[in-house]
């Protein structure tokens, strides 16, 4: 019995997110209610304000060393931003970190942004229950 | 009279409601609005025992002004409806704007894109991506010239929604109508420029709070001599609102707004009665149709009472709250999209019934993109339904005298009173921001209201009950890639015709003005004539005022 406990204190770590807001757009409600919904969901959750650039944004993530990004945009600037995030991770040796997205992206432009590496894009309408479900789904603490 | 009404009342109670109850139970245990304002059963005559008419809500037109700003509302003149517009270049716009006074559009509302907003000219690293996507992409006067060539600047009124970057796009305005052969004196329209809720719910600022308000102050002092007709300001819940806070928290939050900008201009010398009357204000309109009405009902006697008691305002003009609304684009969903034609119409008609002086209805698309042509114009009808065949316009203030309303018009100005002596005990509004105070309002408010959807204690229709299979709208609103490009090689051209040497002088008077304690205004108008681009006046104010961090 104990040893059981033990072995599962050793194999599971909290997940760690970051949320983030890259170019202008200032609309960070969404951004908001996620990043506080995540940690009641006992993840470890860093939010960097809005006005991200997409080297900010990677460079954060490596540093606070997540699991996961999540991007919020709501100014349609999406196409430009998610995939620099995602390429500048990669050449920077991260792309073990998983990016995903959120905010107004039409639902056509979805397909380009996986093509391109985001891994899921949520639009108006989706819960945070959605988005925790994902990511533990998704993310490998073990 | 009022004995027997108890009586009945409470008779009524224990017999015909006691039975109804046993039978049945109510749907909930108990009924709250979006700020927790728990909702009685019925109103009565009880509820207005102490209502004292003639000092709480007067007459239109007159002092505190809770049934109205003008003695003769909608029956003297409708509410301006104008909608909000912008998007790619200034070309693409214009030609919406023609499309929206052709069907029956009675003021301009212009909507930038973000670089503009946050000073930065479409070929700027940071404008990646953004140009010409929320709103129209201005770098030079030459593009304003664009923007409203074919309309006469004299006969119709503009709001820009713009506010770290108003003066700029005022003075560019100002100088198109010179160009019309029109004055500045005879100019009417708004600027945003409403600094503080950059910094609590939108995030377009660029310079810290207390440089950003000498510039508010300076754009105040300018308009009382040069425009005169011009609202200098538009104080605004509306973001706040769709950011997530209650109609309690946006009425408290947009007037301790709007004190910390009185107090601003009374430091910079100016007497109140001088610029208060041209000081405006912007709400929301939310789905919750009584306490919306009853919401800004008490907005406008809170004010007019704030500048009379605190403020020593001696005309009457200086304590009217003349407001904007906008139907709550976070009200409306993706899914089923023409529900939003609806719940926009109700936002809309429960602002008509708060007296509303000028409204912007959102699109059924508004989920989805900027509105298409014709999601704009179904909105635009909504509006002129509401005006010409409803006959709500046909009368003042009907729903004052109704006990919910006037019971609910007195609860939110007590508790929105609250927060504001809360706040100005914090040191007032800069404070409370500065401290991240309001920002956690708002932020727990709008947490608690996503957990209600999911959670299901707050319905969406569409959303989480009634959901169907469907396709998302495909016919939206796309701004073309070309756009940014377009706009980078005019300015190009722009930059190259222009007497760089002239420029160059003007942003150097800028500076120097910035840098004391001249008006601004004159300097920016001066370089905006000169085709200096909204970057590099921007540029030189943040050489001079720094740039805000958010904490």
């Amino acid at each position: 019995m104990r040893y059981a406990l033990c072995m599962e204190g050793s194999m599971s770590r909290k997940i760690r997110v970051l949320i983030a807001k890259p170019g202008l757009d200032g609309h960070d409600r969404g951004a908001k209610v996620i990043a506080r919904a995540l940690r009641d969901a006992g993840m470890e959750v860093i939010y960097t304000g809005i006005r991200q650039t997409p080297e900010q944004i990677a460079n954060a993530a490596i540093q606070e060393d997540v699991d996961i990004v999540g991007l919020s945009s709501l100014s349609g600037a999406h196409n430009n931003l998610f995939p620099k995030v995602v390429n500048i991770l990669r050449e920077k040796g991260a792309e073990d970190i998983l990016v995903f997205g959120g905010g107004i992206v039409p639902v056509d432009d979805i397909p380009g942004l996986k093509k391109a590496g985001i891994r899921e894009i949520f639009q108006p309408g989706a819960s945070t229950e959605d988005i925790i479900k994902y990511i533990n789904e998704n993310v490998k603490t073990t | 009279m009022s004995k027997n009404i108890r009586e009945e009342f409470e008779r009524w109670g224990k017999t015909t409601l006691n039975k109804a109850i046993s039978k049945a139970p109510e749907r909930e245990p108990s009924f709250k609005t979006t700020s927790h304002i728990e909702l009685k059963r019925l109103y009565t005559p009880l509820d207005v025992a102490d209502l004292d008419y003639c000092g709480e809500l007067g007459f239109p037109g007159e002092f505190p002004f809770t049934r109205g700003v003008q003695p003769t509302m909608y029956r003297g003149r409708l509410w301006t409806m104008r909608q909000y517009a912008g998007f790619a270049t200034p070309e693409e716009t214009n030609k919406r704007y023609k499309y929206l006074l052709e069907h029956g559009q009675t003021g301009l509302s212009v909507a930038f894109d973000l670089p503009t907003q946050i000073g930065y000219d479409s070929d700027h690293p940071l404008s990646d991506g953004e140009v010409g996507k929320v709103g129209v992409a201005i770098d030079t006067l030459k593009d304003i010239e664009i923007l409203f060539d074919g309309i006469p600047l004299d006969k119709v009124s503009t709001s820009m929604t713009i506010n770290s970057t108003a003066a700029i796009l005022l003075t560019m305005y100002i100088a198109v109508a010179e160009k019309q052969g029109i004055k500045s004196e005879v100019l009417q329209g708004t600027i945003q420029n409403d600094i503080l809720k950059e910094y609590a719910a939108r995030g377009t600022y660029i310079y810290p709070p207390l440089e950003s308000m000498r510039i508010v102050t300076d754009i105040f002092a300018f308009c009382k001599n040069r425009v005169p007709r011009w609202n200098t300001i538009s104080i605004s819940g509306y973001h706040m609102r769709e950011a997530g806070c209650t109609a309690v928290q946006e009425v408290a939050f947009t007037l301790t707004d709007g004190i910390a900008y009185v107090e601003a201009a009374i430091r910079a010398g100016l007497d109140v009665d001088s610029f208060a009357s041209r000081l405006a204000f912007f709400f929301c309109c939310h789905n919750t149709f009584i306490e919306e009405i009853a919401k800004f009902r008490a907005a406008r006697s809170l004010w007019a009472k704030i500048m009379k008691e605190r403020f020593k305002a001696k005309k009457d003009e200086s304590c009217m709250l003349r407001f904007h609304t906008q139907t709550a684009g976070c009200s409306l969903t993706a899914q089923q999209p023409d529900n939003n034609v609806v719940r926009v119409a109700f936002q809309a008609l429960a602002a008509v019934f708060g007296g509303t002086q000028s409204l912007h209805t959102n699109s059924r698309d508004e989920a989805y993109a900027l509105p298409t042509e014709d999601s704009v114009r179904l909105a635009l009808r909504t509006q002129q339904l509401i005006a010409y065949e409803s006959g709500v316009a046909d009368m003042i203030d009907p729903f004052g005298g109704s006990y919910a309303v006037e019971a609910l018009t007195d609860e939110i100005e007590s508790k929105s009173m609250e927060y504001i002596e809360k706040i100005e005990a914090m040191g007032g509004a800069i404070k409370a921001i500065e401290s991240g105070y309001i920002q956690g309002e708002i932020g727990e408010s709008a947490y608690q209201y996503q957990k209600e959807i999911e959670a299901k204690k707050r319905i969406i229709v569409g959303l989480n009950l009634f959901q169907m299979e469907e396709e998302p709208l495909r016919d939206i609103l796309r701004i073309k890639p070309e756009v940014e490009q377009y706009q980078k090689k005019k300015l190009a051209r722009v930059k190259k015709e222009r007497n760089n040497t002239k420029v160059k002088e003007a942003l150097a008077v800028l500076k120097k003005a910035a840098q004391g304690t001249d008006n601004v205004v004159p300097p920016i108008l001066e370089a905006v004539k000169l085709y200096a681009t909204l970057g590099e006046i921007s540029d030189t104010l943040r050489e001079v005022f720094g740039e805000y961090r958010e904490r």
